[in-house]
């Protein structure tokens, strides 16, 4: 138990040291940059039509004021996380004056659900058929799936969303190609707004899974391979255990372990893709919200959702880091 | 060398499909030294003509022959991808080398950093640096940005090799001798994890190319340089499949999809070369 809980200690650590390093990292790339948010959002409300000019300082003064821009680097610094801390990015100058921690409270649910779903999905499939795979090795079903793995793998995120809408929305129509649900439909829990939902999340979940299984299976694949040559694999064949328990309790089982790491350490390239993939989409996420706010040049919301982004998939690393014991008795014993 | 590239060869189907869409891709941007057109320049050929004798893969809405602009693109893509992988290797064997070697609070704080690298998002962060940097974003710029931000993984790899290269008698023996830290990393460590180094390199260009394009479509990067991702984004500005213009983005997809499978298998097939245990199975040999 002591073990357990200085394993949970050190992940805890790293958690926090993540969000630090992250948190600062947006901080110096938004103030230690030459160029000015504050002068950004002015030219990007004035481009139109023309402003006055005392009317151009206020709006100066209170835009500085709204993004703690005032005062010594270190008050700017102190008021950056306090804002942070409170969860408050300001108003939202393309959604004004609806409050940039609104508009994420909204899309969040959209991308969790989208890349939960999307990642469970392959993980486990992934998992299960390159075990099968790196098992069976003769199998020509699983090593035609091996060589599509090899195509599709290390295609970026964008490509193979362009290219499903592409062939669903153009050359084949039967999926709806963007947007979150169809527009006529109250939200809530209703029938016709649930299937809605689903039939436009089949595309988006659809590119982010097929990517994600070809990862997740060339990886276990080879570890199974591998695995399947060690001594007390052997031995069990020897001993004429039944091949699926082989399979399940000494192959699969030990692989696992290193597979669970493997999706902590990618959880940011998944989210990484969610983002891109909700773009291409128009799916009603975070993504969708910050390439958006760049579009319309929103300060507040930009960093609002790459601040967010930092702690919520640290957060879900840690959940996995947390899980990792069950997976793997070993770490409950001291090293 | 060349024994290597011969096993490779002879006894490595991915090797061989690899080098030879790798081939293709480096021909494909060598022919852009011979381009009749400038790069930059549009409205040099007659607009959204389809593939045919003339413009072997059509020309774009704006007037450009879409062969010869690819032989542009695919150039200053790949060039962009090596220049960030040979960047952050820099970082990831200086960071590797070291924490591998010295262990103790060093290995402790350096792979702390590492491991935060590696679990960050790194998407929302490079648009946030466009979102700061706009104009002032240039290409240089965003792959001195990557390779600062994408080096984490490899590192560990490094880093767990130079351990146990720690642990052998030769390193005891440098140390005996009166050898510096520096030099013992340097001439004795190093020439170990080369293998291991250049198979990373191919799929840190993969990382980096993928995310290029992606910046590039959505128009976070200078759009003016062509690139793959660029040419595509301008196709959907143009609406290019809308349109019927559907070579304008088919033929870019095609050659960059090349381009990743090619430098994946290659780093795959080299990874299992550098494993003697699969290196063997491969070969028909050893203990299976």
């Amino acid at each position: 138990m002591r073990a357990y809980f200085s394993y949970v200690c050190k992940r805890l650590a790293q958690f926090v040291l993540v969000v630090f390093i992250g948190i600062n990292l947006t901080y110096i790339i938004t103030h230690a940059t030459p160029i000015d948010p504050v002068e950004q959002s002015i030219s990007a409300v004035t481009a139109f039509g023309s402003t006055a000019p005392e009317s151009i300082a206020e709006m100066r003064r209170s835009l500085q004021e709204l993004y703690g821009l005032q005062g010594s680097w270190f008050e700017q610094y102190v008021s950056f996380w306090k804002r942070i801390v409170r969860a408050d990015f300001g108003p939202s100058l393309s959604a004004f004056p609806a409050p940039v921690s609104s508009l994420i409270a909204r899309a969040l649910p959209w991308t969790l659900g989208l890349l939960v779903f999307a990642t469970v999905v392959s993980w486990v499939l992934g998992n299960l058929l390159g075990g099968l795979a790196g098992y069976y090795r003769k199998n020509m079903g699983l090593k035609v799936v091996g060589v599509i793995a090899m195509g599709l793998h290390p295609v970026p995120y964008y490509i193979v969303a362009l290219v499903l809408m592409i062939i669903f929305g153009f050359i084949w129509p039967v999926l709806p190609i963007t947007g979150g649900s169809a527009m006529n439909l109250e939200h809530g829990w209703n029938w016709p707004f649930i299937v809605s939902v689903l039939k436009h999340s089949v595309l988006p979940a659809l590119s982010l899974v097929l990517i994600g299984v070809g990862s997740w299976f060339l990886g276990m694949r080879s570890l199974v391979s591998n695995i399947v040559t060690e001594d007390h694999v052997v031995y069990a064949e020897v001993a004429g255990v039944d091949s699926r328990r082989i399979l399940g309790s000494y192959v699969i089982r030990n692989a696992l372990a290193p597979q669970v790491t493997g999706l902590a350490m990618s959880l940011g390239g998944i989210f990484n893709g969610a983002v891109i993939t909700e773009k291409v989409f128009g799916y009603p996420g975070m993504g969708s919200l910050l390439v958006d706010g760049v579009y319309a040049g929103d300060y507040g919301l930009v960093l609002g959702v790459t601040t967010i982004s930092i702690i919520g998939v640290s957060l879900g690393v840690l959940v996995i880091d947390l899980l990792y014991p069950l997976i793997d008795p070993r770490i409950q014993v001291p090293s | 060398m060349t024994a290597i590239l011969r096993d490779l060869l002879r006894y490595n189907g991915e090797f061989r499909i690899g080098l030879l869409l790798i081939m293709a891709v480096a021909v494909m941007s060598g022919l852009s030294f011979f381009s009749p057109y400038p790069p930059n320049d549009v409205y040099v050929v007659a607009p959204d003509v389809p593939p045919g004798a003339a413009h072997w893969f059509g020309t774009t809405s704006r007037g450009q022959d879409v062969f010869w602009q690819l032989t542009f693109a695919i150039r200053n893509t790949l060039a962009f991808g090596l220049i960030v992988a040979v960047l952050s290797r820099i970082v990831s064997l200086a960071v590797g080398l070291t924490a591998g070697y010295l262990g103790g609070w060093v290995d402790r704080v350096l792979m702390a950093i590492n491991d935060t690298f590696i679990v960050i998002p790194l998407f929302p962060i490079l648009i946030l640096f466009y979102f700061v940097l706009r104009d002032s974003m240039s290409t240089l710029l965003l792959a001195v940005i990557m390779a600062s931000l994408g080096w984490a993984y490899d590192a560990r790899l490094i880093r767990s090799i130079a351990m146990s290269l720690k642990t052998r008698e030769f390193t005891e023996t440098s140390i005996f001798s009166g050898m510096t830290t520096r030099e013992i990393l340097m001439r004795e460590h190093l020439p170990y994890v080369m293998p291991v180094v250049f198979s990373t390199t191919l799929n840190n260009m993969n990382w980096s190319i993928g995310l290029e394009v992606t910046l590039a479509v959505l128009g976070f990067m200078d759009i003016n340089t062509p690139t793959i991702g660029g040419m595509i984004y301008w196709a959907n500005q143009h609406t290019a499949i809308v349109a019927g213009v559907w070579w304008w983005i088919t033929f870019p997809i095609l050659l960059v999809v090349m381009t990743f499978v090619g430098l994946y298998l290659l780093s795959v097939s080299m990874n299992e070369y550098i494993d003697p245990r699969s290196r063997l199975a491969r070969m028909g040999g050893g203990a299976q």
